[in-house]
């Protein structure tokens, strides 16, 4: 075992331990301290929740009844193409950069991330980028209305803001790749002395592979991407039939990013799981290094399944066979981890404190939003969900309780880390069943519009779906309103509260727990020993 | 062949869906809720697969749902549960790494047929070609001299409109009503031939269980053989700009005979 030094501090300079904070805007502006920066990460990624939250309520304000109420149809696909893409690049992506900035330091016990300048400029690059891209909706032409992936030839349709809009997805995806090289640099390098990579906290584990996978997939988009913007802006053709270009070729090189990019979202999702789970079960995780190689099995295979997103685009048979199976194999780790989870409760000693009701939640229903895409794995039965409501019900089960469910059931847990302050624990467990009710009413009927039927992105319907859309849009709403509790809950902690203790829960695992709440400036300026 | 066991269970499985379903149907006549068995083979070859899917899902999901509210009812530490010491078993792995795999084989066992027949498109009697403008739908009778374009009826196009003040339900076949449908004859095979004008559209018919992308610069086919004659709806599934809700499909099909009668009658003005 490495020996650990500790305690020969004759050359130490202790003037280092004790510097605090700058004081002001400057603190915030050129903090390259990982806490200040998670913080900024998460509180960026909360802001950009209301802001793609507000667009999915025009949505569902709009979908309400039959009939055009509110936004004229160009309106409306700008409204669902922004709210995916705020909410994937501007929300749950920061906000697990944030946990792994405040978190992968704390769990590895190393003093702060590796490249504190880059994690600093990864961190600004995103207001701007957001700026950038909401600023479209008030430019001639308006945002992106091709939806989210940007499929042409509809999306050249668009006017001069889709050279802004793709600035910013160029920015968003710097900021990524920016933030996925300090997460692989620290974890390779500042691991304290005695913490193998075999004994990394399981949130450790799936961001160094979410890491990995950003830096493989973040450059194909930007590549897709740019050719768009040649293709509307400098006359080239790559995906202009006309032009001798190839629509579906952008389809292969968009997906190629994309099904990663679930995978991105979801691993850091499993991560926090799998850190919240046996805290309040007493009890370790259940097979850690299975759930390890069922990550990098997930990992490896959403590298091989993207076409799954295009079986109506006429693929030879033995393409469509081949998607077909390989994304069903991925079904195989998922439901490792979920039996994995749940043989962590099994004999534990249980608590249901906030935290373990998101995580609980998250079993459930992601366990929900595997099952269907199950079902969409099966080429045959895709014919009838793709771009039905089906689908949208699909990833919003594995999105929204999913990895959101997730996120918040992180804050939760370690906000008193953060603050120092115990949260307030009934508004808590109110805000997590508002949420859940408010969920499941907005997303499980809309499998039923998508089996009855209803496509995806249209602003108004056949009456046959007036029913589940009414329900859908109230459950939105319900969601919508039940996260400014959390920000209530949040603030309230930040400005005080009960003192937190160290360990905060009953005896959990991690190095996090070690270090006083909230946790200081500084942590581990001496590598902590490691059992 | 295990095989032949499984397609009894299938076989089991179905018939106990047909039971539930018959049940529950009417009472939910307004609130849809599944897929509808269609009216072709095709669709109903993809209904049964669909039941068999969410039948093997839902009986996991009862297992595994019974088995977390079990731990969590069961391990409460206000009940005065201990935590046990263990952390991993790989009995109890492997088991739960090859059980899932099995159902997964089945499935995609049960998937493959349906894929291979949905795709097959020889010996078809009769060829269309559909082309996907912003927003309407051009058909063409290939070799019949008969052509037209299908779009959106004008009755739900004033009602749609922002601030029409007209109410959608006053409205029959709201959003799925088109001025000239395809009509093609039941009890035939019809080979489609799919294309774009202009953006990317999808062609679909949730009856006639086919959807199918129309790609500029590709031509993409497709068959459906409906066995009943009736009108059967549905809609461009693929997101073509502002008026993508509002480019219905909506397909007529008639017996031979008045078919042909039909296809005469459109002859006879275009020579
Ligand atoms: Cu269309």
């Amino acid at each position: 075992m490495t020996t650990i030094t500790q305690g020969h501090d004759a050359a130490h300079d202790h003037a280092h331990d004790s510097h605090g904070p700058a004081r002001g805007l400057s603190r915030w502006l050129f903090t390259t301290n990982h806490k200040d920066i998670g913080t900024l990460y998460l509180l960026f990624a909360l802001v950009m929740l209301f802001v793609g939250g507000g667009m999915a309520l025009v949505v569902r304000a709009e979908l309400f009844q039959p009939g055009l109420q509110f936004v004229n149809p160009e309106f409306f696909n700008q409204m669902t193409t922004m709210h995916a893409l705020i909410m994937v690049f501007g929300m749950i992506m920061p906000a697990f950069v944030g946990f792994a900035n405040w978190m992968i330091p704390m769990m590895i016990g190393a003093p702060d991330m590796a490249l504190p300048r880059l994690n600093n400029w990864s961190f600004w690059i995103l207001p701007f980028a957001g700026t950038i891209l909401l600023s479209t909706l008030f430019m001639d032409g308006g945002g992106p209305a091709a939806g989210w992936t940007l499929y042409p030839p509809l999306v050249l349709q668009s006017g001069n803001s889709l050279a802004f809009a793709i600035f910013a997805v160029h920015l968003l995806g710097m900021s990524s790749i920016l933030g996925a090289i300090n997460v692989i640099v620290t974890i390779m390098n500042m691991r304290a002395p005695g913490m193998t990579l075999l004994k990394m906290p399981m949130f450790v584990w799936t961001w160094l592979i979410t890491a990995y996978l950003l830096l493989l997939v973040m450059p194909v988009l930007a590549g897709a991407v740019t050719m768009l913007l040649t293709d509307r802006f400098f006359g080239t053709s790559f995906f202009q039939a006309a032009g001798g270009g190839d629509p579906v070729l952008f389809q292969h090189i968009f997906w190629f990013f994309g099904h990663p990019e679930v995978y991105i979202i979801i691993l850091p999702s499993f991560g926090i799981i799998s850190q919240i789970i046996p805290a309040f079960s007493r009890k370790p995780l259940f097979g850690y290094s299975s759930m390890v190689y069922a990550t990098a099995g997930i990992a490896f295979l959403s590298c091989i399944v993207w076409a799954h997103h295009m079986f109506t685009v006429g693929m030879p048979l033995a393409g469509q066979m081949f998607f077909m199976m390989s994304t069903m194999l991925i079904a195989i780790p998922t439901a490792v981890k979920i039996f994995n989870w749940t043989a962590t409760m099994w004999r534990g000693s249980l608590t249901f404190e906030t935290p373990m009701l998101f995580a609980i939640a998250f079993l459930f229903l992601f366990s929900i939003g595997g099952f269907s895409g199950v079902m969409m794995a099966m080429a045959p039965l895709d014919f009838q969900y793709h771009d039905t409501y089906f689908i949208v019900a699909h990833f919003h089960y594995v999105l929204v309780p999913g990895a959101l469910f997730a996120a918040i059931g992180g804050a939760y847990f370690w906000l008193p880390k953060w603050t120092g302050h115990m949260y307030d624990e009934t508004l808590g467990k109110i805000h997590f069943w508002l949420s859940a009710v408010g969920v499941n009413l907005t997303f499980f009927p809309q499998h039923f519009l998508g089996l009855a039927g209803m496509p995806r992105r249209i602003p108004d319907y056949a009456t046959q779906f007036a029913d589940w859309n009414a329900v859908s849009s109230i459950g939105a709403f319900l969601f919508g309103f039940s996260q400014l509790m959390f920000v209530y809950v949040v603030v309230k902690c930040i400005r005080g509260g009960k003192q937190a203790t160290a360990q905060v829960w009953d005896n959990p695992e991690g190095l996090e727990w070690t270090v006083p709440s909230p946790a200081p400036y500084h942590t581990f300026d001496q590598p902590p020993p490691i059992k | 062949m295990p095989f032949n066991t499984l397609k009894l269970v299938r076989k089991a499985v179905l018939a106990s869906t047909g039971l539930l379903l018959t049940a529950a149907l009417p009472a939910y006549a307004a609130w849809d809720l599944n897929l509808p068995r269609g009216a072709t083979a095709t669709s109903r070859e993809i209904y049964d697969l669909h039941m068999l899917a969410l039948w093997v899902c839902t009986v996991i999901g009862v297992i595994v749902f019974a088995v977390m509210i079990y731990a969590l009812v069961k391990f409460r530490k206000s009940k005065g549960a201990v935590a046990a010491k263990f952390s991993h078993s790989t009995a109890a792995e492997v088991i739960w790494t090859i059980l899932p795999t099995l159902v997964l084989i089945f499935l995609a066992y049960e998937s493959a047929p349906a894929l291979v027949r949905a795709e097959d498109t020889r010996n078809s009697e009769m060829t269309i070609r559909i082309t996907g403008y912003q927003w309407k739908w051009q058909y063409e009778y290939v070799g019949q001299n008969v052509s037209f374009f299908s779009t959106l009826a004008q009755t739900s196009n004033e009602t749609r409109q922002l601030g029409s003040g007209k109410d959608p339900h006053q409205v029959e076949n709201y959003l799925l009503e088109v001025d000239r449908p395809l009509v093609v004859p039941v009890g035939t095979k019809i080979r489609y031939l799919l294309t774009s004008n202009d953006v990317n559209h999808a062609w679909w018919v949730i009856d006639l269980a086919v959807k199918r992308d129309a790609i500029p610069g590709y031509i993409n086919e497709g068959w459906f053989m409906i066995d009943e004659p009736g009108t059967y709806r549905g809609q461009c599934a693929e997101l073509c700009g502002k008026d993508h809700g509002f480019m219905p499909v909506v397909v007529e099909a008639l017996p031979k005979a008045e078919f042909e009668a039909w296809l005469a009658s459109q002859q006879a003005p275009a020579t």
